[in-house]
C-alpha cells in the first residue's frame, strides 16, 4: 500500500459577494490523482496558478479541501475531525518557499525546533537539547546555532533550519513547497543536497513543489506536471524529460532556457497565457493554448491514462 | 567603439552601520547593438550598477568614483536636462516587476505617449496614435483597445510587454533590462526573450541584460560579466566563460545550475558557505572563505585583474596573465 494516495481531489475557494451578484469559485485544484511511497520522490510542476501550492496545501489539511480523499497509510485525512486529526498531523510536514516568512523572528532557534516534539511529546527536558543538537548536525550547522534567532541568519541557513524544523517529529510524508527557490543560486545545491539525503536516510514519502523542471530532475523519481488545477502527465522522471507526451509538458520542456551558449532548444510556442481558474471548464483546460488542439479537445475533458507504462496522459490526441 | 563604457565605477552606501561598498572599481563596456549580461547573486551590485548608469542611486547611496561615458560623454558631468534627454530617450529601461514600474492609475497608452511626447516631440494626437502601433509591434493582441487598459487588467507578461513598449517606444541605442523575466514563468519568459531579441535586431539597439538566470544569459548575451559583492570578478565572451571558466567563483556558479536534460551524473556541487554580509566582507579577495583554491596569497589584499586573451580579464590570484 502507498504511503499516500490521494483521489479526485478538489480545492475551489469562493470568490465574489455573498449576498450581492453572483458568487463564483476559483478551482484552484479540480480533481487530482496522485500517489507517493515511502522513501519516493514526487515531483510536482507547473506554472503560477497552475494549484501546485493548493495541492500541496491541501494534502496536509492546511486548506480544506473541497471534495476527493487523501489517504495517509490508508487513512483518510479528510474524513477526520480535529481532534483525531491531531496524532497524524505529525506524520506530515512542510517545508515553505520562505525561510524568511516561515520562522518566527521572536524564538530562538533552539525553541523553533523543539516545538514540534514538544508538542508530540518526542522529547522531554533531559533529552530535548540533545535532539536538538543532532537536528541542528542533520541539516549540516553547529550547535552554537541554538542560542541564534532567524534574523541573524543567512537565507539558506533559515532553510536549513525549517528543515530540521519538519523532521523533528519524524514525519512519514513531507511537502516541500519550492525549497530553495527563494535561495542565493550558489546556496540552493547545499539546502537540495541536505534535504535528500535526510529523505533517504529516513526513507520519507516527499512531495517537492516547483516551478524549475531542471531542479525537479534532480530530486523527483517520478515528476506530475500540473496545469489548470488538474495534472496533465505523471511518469518517471526520465520518461518525462527525454520522452513527454502530452502538449504541454513538451512546451514547458521546450521554453525552460539552456545553460550552453552553443545550444538551442526547439521552442514550441504557446498562444496566450494560462486562462482564469475561476472560468466554468470545458474541454481539456490546455485546449486555449495547445497547438494541436482539435474539436475534441474543446468538448470532452480528457481523462489521465496510462498510455505507455508508468506514463499517465490526459490528451485526446495520444 | 564602445556605446557605453563604464570606468572604476564605486557606489557607495552610507548607513549608519558603516559604509556599504555596494559597487567597488567595476570597469566594462557595451558596444554598439551588443548584448552583454551582468550576472551574479542578490547583493552582488548588479542592480546598483544599472542605477548608477542612470543616475538613479537611492538615498543614502552615491557614486563615490568613476566615469560612465555614453556615446563618449560623462553622465555624471553632464547637464540635468541632458540626461533628461537620454535617461528614457536613448537609454530605455526594464525593470523586474511589471506591476511596479506602471502607474496604477493611468492606461498604459497614456504612459507610453507621455514618453512620446517628452522624447520624440509628438503631439498628444500623433503620441496616442504611435502607441497603438508601438504595442501591437510588441505582442499585445487588440492593441486599439489595449492601449486603454490599466495595468491590473494585464497578465504579467502583457505588462512587462507594455514595459518593453514603453522603454523601446524611443528607439534607445541602449536598453537596459534588469531581470526583465524572472517574476514571469518559463513559457513567458520565452516569449519576452523572443521579443527582446527581435526588438534589438529591428533597432540596432544594444543590451545591458542583468540577470542571475545563467540559462537566459546564454540564450541572450554575447558577453557576460561577473560580479560578487560589488566587486567584478571575470568579464569575457559568454562562450568562453561557460566552456572555460577561469575564476573559481564562476566555475562554482556554473556548478551550482542544473541543466535539464543532464540527469544525475551531472553533480550539482554549489559552493559552500553563504554569500557575506556587504558590511562585514572578508578581506583580500571577498571570496576566499568560500573558495577552494585560497591560501595565504588570497586573504589581504584584492586580485587587480589579470588580463586573458579575447577581451578577457579575471581578478583571481590563482588565474595567470597570459
Amino acid at each position: 500500500m502507498s504511503l499516500l494516495q490521494v483521489s479526485g481531489l478538489k480545492t475551489h475557494f469562493p470568490f465574489g459577494s455573498r449576498w450581492f451578484g453572483e458568487r463564483s469559485w476559483v478551482r484552484a485544484v479540480d480533481g487530482v490523482d496522485l500517489g507517493l511511497d515511502r522513501g519516493e520522490v514526487l515531483g510536482l510542476v507547473g506554472e503560477s496558478g497552475s494549484g501546485k501550492t493548493t495541492l500541496g496545501r491541501s494534502v496536509l489539511r492546511l486548506v480544506e479541501p473541497t471534495d476527493g480523499s487523501v489517504m495517509l497509510d490508508g487513512v483518510d485525512v479528510l474524513k477526520l475531525g480535529r481532534r483525531r486529526l491531531r496524532p497524524l498531523r505529525q506524520r506530515m510536514q512542510i517545508v515553505f518557499q520562505d525561510p524568511y516568512a516561515s520562522l518566527s523572528p521572536r524564538l530562538q532557534i533552539r525553541r523553533i525546533i523543539a516545538e514540534p516534539m514538544r508538542l508530540y511529546r518526542l522529547a522531554n527536558k533531559h533529552d530535548e537539547s540533545a535532539k536538538v543538537e543532532e537536528l541542528l548536525e542533520s541539516v549540516g550547522l553547529e550547535p552554537y546555532f541554538m542560542q541564534r534567532y532567524p534574523h541573524e541568519m543567512s537565507g539558506g541557513q533559515r532553510q536549513r533550519i525549517a528543515i530540521a524544523r519538519a523532521l523533528s517529529c519524524e514525519p512519514d510524508l513531507l511537502v516541500a513547497d519550492e525549497p530553495v527557490s527563494a535561495l542565493d543560486v550558489s546556496v540552493q545545491a547545499q539546502v537540495l543536497g541536505i534535504l535528500l539525503r535526510l529523505q533517504r536516510e529516513r526513507g520519507i514519502g516527499l512531495l517537492f513543489i516547483s516551478h524549475d523542471l531542471s531542479v525537479v530532475e534532480r530530486v523527483a523519481d517520478r515528476v506530475a506536471v500540473m496545469y489548470l488545477g488538474r495534472i496533465m502527465e505523471e511518469a518517471p522522471v526520465g520518461d518525462l524529460i527525454h520522452g513527454a507526451l502530452h502538449p504541454y509538458t513538451q512546451a514547458l520542456l521546450s521554453a525552460v532556457p539552456d545553460p550552453d551558449p552553443e545550444y538551442r532548444r526547439e521552442r514550441i510556442r504557446l498562444r496566450g497565457e494560462l486562462p482564469s481558474p475561476s472560468e466554468p471548464l470545458r474541454g481539456c483546460p490546455f485546449a486555449s493554448r495547445c497547438p494541436e488542439a482539435q474539436q475534441v479537445c474543446l468538448d470532452l475533458t480528457p481523462k489521465l491514462e496510462e498510455k505507455k507504462p508508468g506514463q499517465a496522459v490526459a490528451c485526446h490526441l495520444r | 567603439m564602445a556605446l557605453l563604457r563604464v570606468e572604476e565605477l564605486a557606489t557607495y552606501f552610507f548607513l549608519d552601520e558603516g559604509e556599504l561598498r555596494a559597487v567597488d572599481d567595476v570597469t566594462f563596456e557595451v558596444n554598439e547593438g551588443e548584448t552583454v549580461a551582468l550576472v551574479g547573486e542578490s547583493g552582488c551590485g548588479k542592480t546598483i550598477v544599472a542605477m548608477s548608469i542612470l543616475d538613479l542611486v537611492p538615498w543614502p547611496g552615491q557614486i563615490v568614483r568613476g566615469k560612465i561615458l555614453f556615446r563618449h560623454e560623462d553622465l555624471r558631468r553632464v547637464t540635468r536636462e541632458k540626461l533628461r534627454q537620454s535617461r528614457g530617450g536613448e537609454i530605455g529601461m526594464v525593470f523586474q516587476e511589471p506591476g511596479a514600474a506602471l502607474n496604477p492609475v493611468y492606461p498604459i497608452g497614456r504612459q507610453m505617449s507621455e514618453v512620446l511626447q517628452l522624447h520624440r516631440g509628438m503631439s498628444r494626437h500623433e503620441a496616442d496614435r504611435e502607441a497603438v502601433r508601438v504595442l501591437g509591434g510588441v505582442g499585445i493582441p487588440e492593441p486599439e483597445k489595449r492601449v486603454n487598459a490599466y495595468p491590473f487588467e494585464l497578465s504579467g507578461g502583457m505588462r512587462q510587454r507594455a514595459v518593453i513598449a514603453i522603454a523601446t517606444c524611443t528607439r534607445p541605442r541602449l536598453l537596459i533590462a534588469d531581470e526583465p523575466t524572472t517574476a514571469l514563468d518559463v513559457t513567458v519568459q520565452a516569449e519576452i526573450l523572443d521579443l527582446m531579441r527581435h526588438l534589438q535586431a529591428q533597432y540596432n539597439m544594444a543590451t545591458l541584460l542583468i540577470t542571475h538566470d545563467l540559462g537566459v544569459v546564454a540564450e541572450m548575451a554575447q558577453r557576460m560579466l561577473v560580479m560578487y559583492t560589488g566587486k567584478l570578478f571575470e568579464l569575457g565572451r559568454t562562450q568562453d566563460l561557460f566552456d572555460d571558466p577561469k575564476h573559481p567563483y564562476t566555475q562554482g556558479l556554473l556548478h551550482s545550475v542544473p541543466r535539464l536534460g543532464a540527469g544525475r551524473d551531472d553533480p550539482l556541487t554549489g559552493i559552500p558557505g553563504a554569500v557575506p554580509d556587504l558590511l562585514q566582507l572578508p578581506g583580500g579577495c571577498t571570496f576566499h572563505p568560500r573558495c577552494k583554491l585560497s591560501d595565504e596569497e588570497c586573504v589581504d589584499e584584492f586580485p587587480s585583474m589579470r588580463t586573458l586573451p579575447y577581451g578577457r580579464v579575471c581578478a583571481c590570484y590563482k588565474v595567470k596573465d597570459r
